[in-house]
């Protein structure tokens, strides 16, 4: 067995650890079930049927593999590295969060549970949800800021067109941390028949190394169209952190790889200097919420603070543990991109490259258009177009001062 | 560890032949005064154990009753260091009811569970119960707790099969608090046949009392739960009759701490009752 000292991809530990970060702190009441996870997703991870059954739906379902698409008339346009595109927006459904909804809820039908719930923030992740429980044919119920139900309505009424029940939270800012302290008060009501089909990489161990498996579809297939393309493995990788589900499923299969720059992209909001943003990992502090040890965005007394960010989906104080811990050790790069430049740069793939990307990406791509230039023509990068803006054309209009 | 107040409480109960009423407060609710009122007054009005609630901005495990009460005692700017002073002043008066800290890992964490540990023991807190650090982490913050003289009270729930409760129980000092039903705080689905032989459960395994907790609101059913009890565990109907006392602004008003202290008298009637007729 390779040590973790040599490979930066055997994470995490038994006890569900990335260094310091990670872990498994929950209620007494979700311990055993949180046992049960790990031992069937173990159980899953070593049959071949199972891997075969993504992999059928993936491609039949999703769509996958997603193209590797080289960006020409942004490169041209940045005048620096050449720029590719992970087009996971063109997945079924607009987003990457398909690719973890399959594999969960064929480990949750292996499980015998009969009732699927979730959390959502911008309602992707709960689109993606409802879609494979109507393809199961399992009862869903998704839960749901009342802030995110209010900014993200065209998902709101897709969700409840493929039969799912939307329950609105109001508790505290109304916003996903909210929504996901709600998913767990539901859970440990109903233990026995139901699965929590978490979203992002985070929570209890093994959620973050099981939704990261499920996402590393993305960086896997990267290396190979890349290679396929120029021959070689690109110089950077970016792509937007929120909880940082995309991101994790980009880096993974790249973190061994040095000469690989990587680059996570948190929401900065209004600023770092006041609360009004989601930089957990460059503004935030080490603590445990929702069942592990991350970097949070928390006052001097360990409450947790709401944040800001124009995007619903990167709107979470925290983060995945293995993020936490990849900075760390220094392996990626975490930099802020403000609402503005988010702003900014979906305007311009929109206008450069016709393609609408959802605003989580549209931070990724903010980071893109100040790092292109510092590059030579001859390198290469790589961002994960991970979702459609469909869902933010709204938004953006009303920011933009759009009558619609 | 040597004896402790919660030790030598639930001994003295047991003594009287009755079980233990176990009261939860959140501190600072409705405000940091007030909080300090209801604390002071609650052994008269027939607590024997006080847990105090430390606020915290994600309550998980806590159903609208609590989570109000903690959005309440936040909103008035409750801090740890202002519970720890709740403790200090209540103690200067009362030095025999155990007070027992309860809530999340988070705000324990941020302050260095080990300074926390010393922190809480000088302050006058007997024992803790943090719902989210489960047996496996004992590491963190049960062992430096034993180790600094203050009890680590481990929540045992219907889901704690026979297979896991040695590892629950383990480490488990002063009481075991067994949560009477799967789910949140200030549930109604109280099942007090269950309970008694999820008790009985709990008992084949351990020496240690066996407190009952999630949803016991009146006295009737103190009194049910009492009889194979040695706890009775009270929260959410003491903080919703807080919020039921308040004015329209939100604010304490002089019938407050009577609210809570006449429920307690009550609920007290009903264990001294459990084992009687």
């Amino acid at each position: 067995m390779t040590s973790l000292a040599n490979s930066m991809r055997n994470g995490p530990d038994e006890r569900g650890h990335f260094g310091i970060f990670g872990g498994r702190y929950v209620a007494e009441t979700l311990m055993p079930l949180i046992l049960d996870l790990e031992q069937a997703y173990k159980d899953a991870k070593a049959d071949p049927a199972f891997a075969a059954e993504i992999e059928h739906l993936n491609k039949h379902y999703t769509g996958r593999p997603s193209p590797l698409y080289f960006a020409e008339r942004l490169t041209e346009h940045l005048g620096g590295a050449k720029i590719y595109f992970k087009r996971d927006e063109l997945n079924h459904t607009g987003s990457h969060k398909i690719n973890n909804c399959l594999g969960q809820i064929l480990l949750a039908k292996r499980m015998g549970k009969t009732r699927i719930i979730a959390e959502t923030g911008a309602g992707q992740h709960g689109v993606a949800t409802a879609t494979v429980c109507a393809r199961f044919g399992l009862p869903c119920v998704v839960y749901m800021g009342a802030t995110d139900v209010e900014r993200q309505k065209p998902n709101v009424f897709r969700m409840k067109l493929l039969g799912a029940e939307i329950v609105p939270v109001t508790a505290g800012a109304g916003t996903l941390k909210d929504a996901m302290n709600e998913a767990l008060r539901d859970w440990v009501t109903n233990v026995d028949d139901t699965y929590y089909l978490i979203g992002t990489a985070a929570g209890p161990h093994p959620y973050p190394e099981m939704v990261r498996d499920f996402q590393s579809v993305i960086g896997a297939e990267t290396r190979e169209q890349m290679l396929e393309a120029e021959g070689r493995l690109p110089d950077a990788l970016v792509a937007a952190v929120g909880g940082g589900s995309n991101a994790i499923g980009l880096f993974h299969p790249f973190l061994d790889d040095e000469n690989v720059k990587i680059y996570g992209v948190e929401a900065g909001g209004r600023g770092l200097d006041g609360e009004e943003h989601c930089a957990s990992l460059t503004a935030g502090k080490p603590g445990v919420l929702h069942g592990n040890r991350t970097y949070l965005l928390q006052d001097d007394d360990g409450q947790i603070l709401e944040g800001h960010s124009i995007s619903a989906g990167l709107d979470y104080p925290g983060i995945g543990p293995e993020h936490s811990w990849l900075k760390e050790i220094g392996r990626v790069n975490y930099v802020p991109i403000m609402d503005d430049e988010a702003l900014a740069a979906f305007q311009m793939l929109t206008k450069v490259e016709g393609i609408i990307p959802a605003l989580e990406p549209a931070h990724a791509l903010g980071h893109v258009i100040k790092l292109a230039p510092t590059m030579s023509k001859d390198q290469i990068i790589v961002m994960n177009l991970c979702g459609r803006g469909d869902k933010d054309v709204f938004t953006v209009g009303n920011m933009l001062g759009f009558d619609l | 560890m040597t004896e402790t107040r919660i030790d030598r409480r639930f001994k003295a109960c047991a003594d009287q032949g009755r079980p233990a009423l176990v009261t939860f407060i959140t501190a600072g609710d409705p405000d940091l005064e007030t909080s300090q009122a209801i604390l002071n007054a609650l052994p008269a009005a027939g607590a024997d154990v006080i847990e105090l609630g430390m606020p915290f901005s994600d309550p998980m495990a806590e159903g609208i009753p609590i989570q109000l009460a903690t959005q309440r005692a936040l909103a008035a700017g409750q801090t740890m260091e202002k519970t720890f002073q709740m403790v200090r002043r209540f103690r200067e008066t009362d030095q025999d009811t155990p007070i027992i800290l309860m809530g999340y890992y988070n705000p324990i964490y941020i302050r260095d569970p080990k300074k926390f540990v010393v922190d809480a023991r000088e302050a006058g807190v007997d024992g803790l119960i943090v719902v989210d650090i489960p047996p496996e982490a004992d590491d963190e913050l049960c062992i430096p707790a034993l180790e600094a003289g203050v009890n680590f009270i481990r929540l045992a729930t219907p889901t704690t099969d026979d297979k896991r409760l040695p590892a629950v129980l383990a480490n488990t000092s002063g009481f075991v608090y067994y949560v009477s039903v799967t789910g949140i705080t200030g549930s109604s689905n109280l099942n007090a046949t269950n309970v008694s032989s999820a008790v009985a459960r709990i008992k084949s395994h351990t020496d240690l009392p066996v407190a009952v907790g999630f949803g016991v609101k009146t006295a009737d059913d103190a009194a049910a739960i009492g009889k194979n009890a040695d706890g009775v565990v009270v929260g959410s109907v003491l903080v919703s009759a807080i919020r039921d006392s308040l004015d329209d602004a939100g604010k304490a008003t002089d019938k407050t701490v009577a609210a809570v202290t006449d429920l307690v008298a009550s609920l007290a009637g009903g264990v001294a009752r459990a084992r009687g007729v």
